[in-house]
């Protein structure tokens, strides 16, 4: 039986940007920072405090994990923003948007009603994109999936 | 943020817009040099600012963005932009600001009692013939067609993130 999800892999372009975009912006916990054998893949992981099961590994494309010419492709991918590498939480999606963007993080679209939460659009250091979304307990069906007008792009 | 200097009418972008791309270098580098072809990180670092001209787009699709603003976010002359963004992305920055316009008169369609001469207006189009012309090219229907059909479905249950970004990231033509 599976029991969870205990690692999940963010590619990122630079391991020391990722690690402190991660944890001093979007205060993360730092959980591990180490190389693997002398020589050896530099390992950083990081998580919320609140989610201690979880680590989210900051992994840069490249050997021994992918061939030079996929780990470009991938890097490319990454650079040009269309890759999105997950749905972070919140319990206050307003709140956690004006402390993050007061941080420097740059958000691609400003927290929106949603049938299943209040959701906001981040982009990390690399150029990943997140939802940060404040989930709703059931779904409301009268706030629209896509855009909404006069929303705080308007 | 970095006002346009090929442009008075700079786009007024809420917040602070992107950073400046390219990290410690200026933005306004002269990126003929960093687009040699095979050099890797010259190549991310154009992606980036490429990047950080679409985002510009995606923030503020509904003002009267002009395409030297846009060029300017990435360090760009119009002429060079246009054919970098057309390569990375596979449409112009034309197309796909335009695109985007009338994906979000779509919802706006589904969701929202609005006439579609406001809807047209709301998503950033000054003419109703241009909307309603590009809108039938994309959506294969008039808007009023569409609001009809939509209306009579239910709404599928995709977040809007994946809706938002799937439309964003690729265009199969």
């Amino acid at each position: 039986m599976i029991t969870g999800l205990g690692l999940a892999t963010v590619w990122v372009l630079d391991q020391d940007s990722a690690k402190e975009f991660f944890t001093e912006k979007l205060g993360l916990e730092l959980r591990n920072d180490m190389t693997l054998g002398e020589g050896g893949m530099r390992w950083v992981t990081v998580g919320a405090k609140d989610q201690p099961e979880l680590d989210l590994t900051l992994m840069v494309p490249g050997p021994p994990t992918l061939d030079p010419e996929s780990a470009e492709q991938l890097k490319a991918l990454i650079a040009k923003g269309v890759l999105g590498a997950g749905a972070f939480t919140t319990d206050d999606c307003v709140a956690e948007h004006r402390a993050l963007a007061a941080r420097g993080v740059e958000f691609i679209h400003e927290p929106q009603r949603r049938p299943y939460g209040i959701e906001a659009i981040f982009r990390d250091d690399s150029g990943n994109w997140y939802s940060l979304t404040q989930p709703f307990e059931t779904l409301d069906e009268s706030a629209g999936w896509g855009d909404v007008p006069g929303g705080s792009e308007g | 943020m970095d006002t346009a200097p090929t442009s008075a009418d700079a786009p007024r972008a809420p917040g602070d817009g992107p950073h400046a791309p390219g990290g410690a270098t200026s933005g306004r580098a002269d990126p003929e040099h960093a687009t040699g072809g095979a050099a890797q990180p010259a190549d991310l670092a154009v992606l980036r600012r490429l990047r950080s001209a679409k985002d510009l787009m995606d923030r503020s699709w509904s003002e009267p963005l002009d395409l030297d603003a846009v060029a300017a976010q990435a360090g760009y002359s119009r002429f060079h932009f246009v054919r970098r963004f057309r390569d990375a992305y596979g449409e112009t920055p034309g197309q796909y600001l335009a695109r985007r316009r009338i994906e979000r008169a779509q919802e706006l369609l589904r969701s929202v009692n609005l006439t579609v001469t406001e809807i047209c207006m709301l998503v950033g189009f000054t003419s109703l013939g241009t909307f309603c012309t590009r809108f039938k090219r994309q959506v294969g229907m008039t808007p009023t067609e569409f609001r009809s059909s939509a209306r009579r479905a239910a709404p599928a249950a995709i977040p809007g993130c994946f809706v938002l970004f799937w439309a964003g990231g690729f265009q199969a033509d």
